[in-house]
């Protein structure tokens, strides 16, 4: 079918999803705050100076990390840089296209980028090479290989997953080597509203009916350091508050169960 | 290809820098119906090679003015990911990986029953996710075993293999360092059963006599890679299959006469 | 050669012995290819290739679930889950909409179960719902399966099906083309696509019903 096509939803599924959320059932049997499984297999990539491969449910991402020397922006001379890029290749869905990329990519990108600049995961003032003239660039590459719903957590799980894995390649410079300095560890939670209810991971079918989402990143104190809310639906304050306080306890256990942190 | 060096590339025992003979492969392996959402799908590891190939189709083609009203066409997409590589690549197709996805394109469209499903496209994506020299060839592979798992009628599964010259010697399957400073490469592809050459590029410098010698040498590997394409299709296929009649209805399936 | 039930690969030579050449094969220098991969079954003189994946391609009077993605003056296109779209024309409905009313009647998302009617020579697919039983589908939810799965699913004679029915309680409608219907208590919905899976994937030799009624059993 033309590729349009994949994005009219069976009106019967929406009502379906829509009737039996109202009860807080979802329509694979997981709880309203249940991720799907998932499966992180570290180092993925030899060529790539940190990667990681993540499955959650049938959603597939793989996250490479490669670092090189480049100037400092002007505004931080003293710090090295973090560049993040988001690829919504065709291969993973019917509904996505070749190009450049477009805004849904390009918001996954900066959300991701988000919850690990400002959680300050990294210690860029140790990426210094020359103060003020050379310092390591950060590219964190987000390739979606398989499109099942959540994109999201997944990609920054697989981003946390690969910074954590990554060595800064100094002996390629003339320099040593030297484990990427890491301060904190966010993790993102990700709800979305179908009827008046939230639900953590949506699976793709649920996207597809939720009016909602909303992602909240939070690091290893329990503060919040990231959020986007995204749709054409709206939440209230309620609904908001009680997302960060699921976003915390679910960050704390995720952290603990991906990253042993 | 010719950058210069005083690498050995064959040591006194005519043994290469990895260790293989100049006839032999590097280890490969090939798995099928790795992705959910696609509608056949391949993953291929070929020495240091990983990558992942996707069918989508046939499908309406789209944007419309690309329809054929008496064919599909088939569209392959290569595609190297930034970090597949030692220097980061920017995303985004250049002039090489459009050219590698037109001769890709081309060679599967041989093989494939185009005539079936005009107006359509069939979409084949190839995702180099590590490279390690070779790439288009190990893509291929893996994209006519992807067309097979999407169900696509095909004269037969397109294979390949390159060959070229290193140290002034025919060998097969060059790897990286081979790729960089030997003096010629021949990555060939052919349709098994009638063994038509499908896919043939070249660079270097190579006698008229070496020429054949290397077609000779991918020729008959491919043949060997078109065994494990089989037995990885038969592996995902033979799994679960029912042997029993009685479960099969008559409705829907007999459409033969 | 035992021709029944062998599963063969593109390009794989068949020998139809003394049968004729049915779907799925291809004729070249003598002799007989399979060019899909798929099972060899013969039924009717006739040796066809039965596909194992792959698009669904209608055939006249196959039963299909359709979903509606654009409306027409006088006609409405609707999606079978195939690479070619289907039309649905007023007049082979029950229905008598003015023209440019058709939208009060199915919009796009609607779902309809309907027939296969016509297949013209250059591939345009023509529905009609002016029979007993095919209709508009409203409430419940839509599964997709394999579509070369879907005879395995009914079973022989609706065996399969209608154990599953009758254990669960769900309403069951299957499409020629993959697509389902299902409505029923969400427990037992859920219940059903898990089993659906399980047939479409594991599809595991002889035992394969007696392997969904223990699961039935078990979830009882």
């Amino acid at each position: 079918m033309s590729k349009g096509s994949d994005e009219i939803v069976y009106g019967l599924k929406r009502d379906y999803l829509e009737k039996i959320s109202s009860k807080g059932t979802r329509i694979d049997g997981r709880s309203a705050i249940e991720y799907r499984p998932i499966v992180i297999t570290p180092n993925y990539v030899i060529r790539a100076e940190g990667s990681a491969d993540v499955k959650l449910g049938k959603t597939r991402v793989l996250v490479g990390v490669k670092m090189e020397p480049g100037e400092p922006f002007p505004d931080t001379p003293n710090q090295g840089v973090l560049t993040t890029n988001a690829e919504l290749i065709p291969m993973a869905s019917p509904t996505f296209e070749a190009g450049p990329p477009n805004e849904d990519s390009i918001e996954l990108a900066r959300v991701v980028d988000r919850s690990i600049r400002e959680s300050k995961m990294i210690d860029l003032e140790k990426l210094v090479i020359t103060p003020g003239e050379k310092v390591w660039i950060v590219y964190v590459d987000i390739h979606v290989l398989d499109y099942d719903g959540n994109l999201i957590d997944a990609s920054q799980f697989g981003a946390v997953a690969a910074l954590l894995n990554t060595t800064v390649p100094g002996s390629r410079y003339g320099m040593e080597d030297f484990p990427l300095p890491i301060n904190h560890v966010p993790v993102i939670t990700t709800f979305a509203k179908i009827g008046k209810q939230l639900f953590v991971d949506p699976s793709l079918e649920e996207e597809e009916v939720s009016s909602a989402r909303l992602s909240i990143a939070t690091d290893e104190n329990g503060n919040i350091v990231a959020m986007q809310k995204g749709l054409s639906g709206s939440f209230t304050q309620e609904e908001v508050y009680s997302a960060i306080d699921k976003s915390i306890e679910i960050g704390k256990d995720i952290r603990k169960r991906l990253f042993g942190r | 290809m010719g950058m210069q060096s005083d690498i050995k590339l064959i040591d006194e025992n005519g043994l290469r820098i990895d260790g293989r003979k100049p006839d032999e492969l590097r280890p490969i392996k090939i798995e099928v119906g790795v992705l959910n959402r696609a509608d056949g799908s391949a993953y291929i590891e070929w020495g240091g090679n990983k990558i992942l190939a996707a069918v989508y189709g046939p499908r309406e083609a789209f944007p419309k003015h690309t329809q054929n009203p008496s064919r599909a066409i088939v569209n392959a997409r290569y595609n190297m990911a930034a970090f597949s590589v030692d220097e980061r690549k920017r995303p985004g197709p250049d002039r090489r990986a459009v050219e590698i996805s037109k001769v890709i394109s081309e060679a599967l469209e041989a093989s494939i029953f185009v005539e079936q499903f005009p107006r359509t496209s069939i979409d084949v994506y190839i995702e180099v996710l590590q490279a390690d020299a070779g790439t288009r060839i190990a893509g291929l592979t893996a994209a006519s075993v992807a067309l097979a798992d999407a169900g696509i009628p095909m004269k037969d599964l397109v294979v390949g293999c390159a060959a070229g010259k290193v140290d002034g010697k025919i060998v097969l399957d060059l790897n990286k360092e081979e790729d960089n400073y030997g003096e010629a490469d021949l990555p060939l592809a052919i349709i098994p059963r009638t063994q038509e050459i499908v896919l043939m590029q070249m660079d270097g410098n190579m006698t008229r006599e070496e020429v054949r010698e290397a077609i000779e040498m991918a020729k008959k590997a491919a043949l060997f890679i078109s065994n494990l394409q089989k037995e990885a299709l038969r592996a995902k296929y033979e799994k679960g299959e029912i042997q029993k009649t009685e479960e099969n209805s008559n409705e829907g399936v007999n459409k033969g006469e | 050669m035992d021709l029944n039930k062998k599963i063969v690969l593109p390009g794989e030579e068949i020998d139809i012995n003394g049968f004729k050449q049915g779907n799925g094969l291809y004729f070249e220098d003598g002799k007989y290819y399979s060019y899909q991969l798929g099972l060899i079954q013969v039924y009717n003189n006739f040796v066809n290739i039965i596909p194992l994946s792959g698009k669904y391609f209608p055939s006249k009077n196959d039963k299909v679930i359709a979903k509606v993605i654009e409306i027409a003056p006088s006609f409405w296109v609707l999606d079978i889950n195939s690479p070619y779209p289907a039309f649905l024309h007023v007049n082979d409905t029950p229905w008598k909409p003015s023209s440019g009313e058709l939208a009060k009647i199915l919009n796009v998302g609607d779902t309809v179960y309907a027939k296969v009617n016509e297949i013209t020579e250059s591939r345009q697919i023509w529905l009609s719902i002016k029979e007993p039983g095919l209709r508009k589908i409203e409430g419940g939810h839509i599964v997709t399966v394999q579509p070369s799965r879907v005879s395995r699913i009914i079973g022989k004679g609706g065996s399969m099906v209608n154990m599953i029915k009758e254990s669960t309680g769900v309403k069951i409608q299957l499409g020629q083309n993959g697509v389902v219907w299902l409505d029923g208590e969400p427990e037992k919905v859920l219940e059903v696509i898990r089993i659906l899976k399980f047939i479409e994937e594991e599809s595991t030799a002889s035992g394969l019903t007696d392997a969904v009624k223990s699961r039935l059993e078990k979830s009882r």
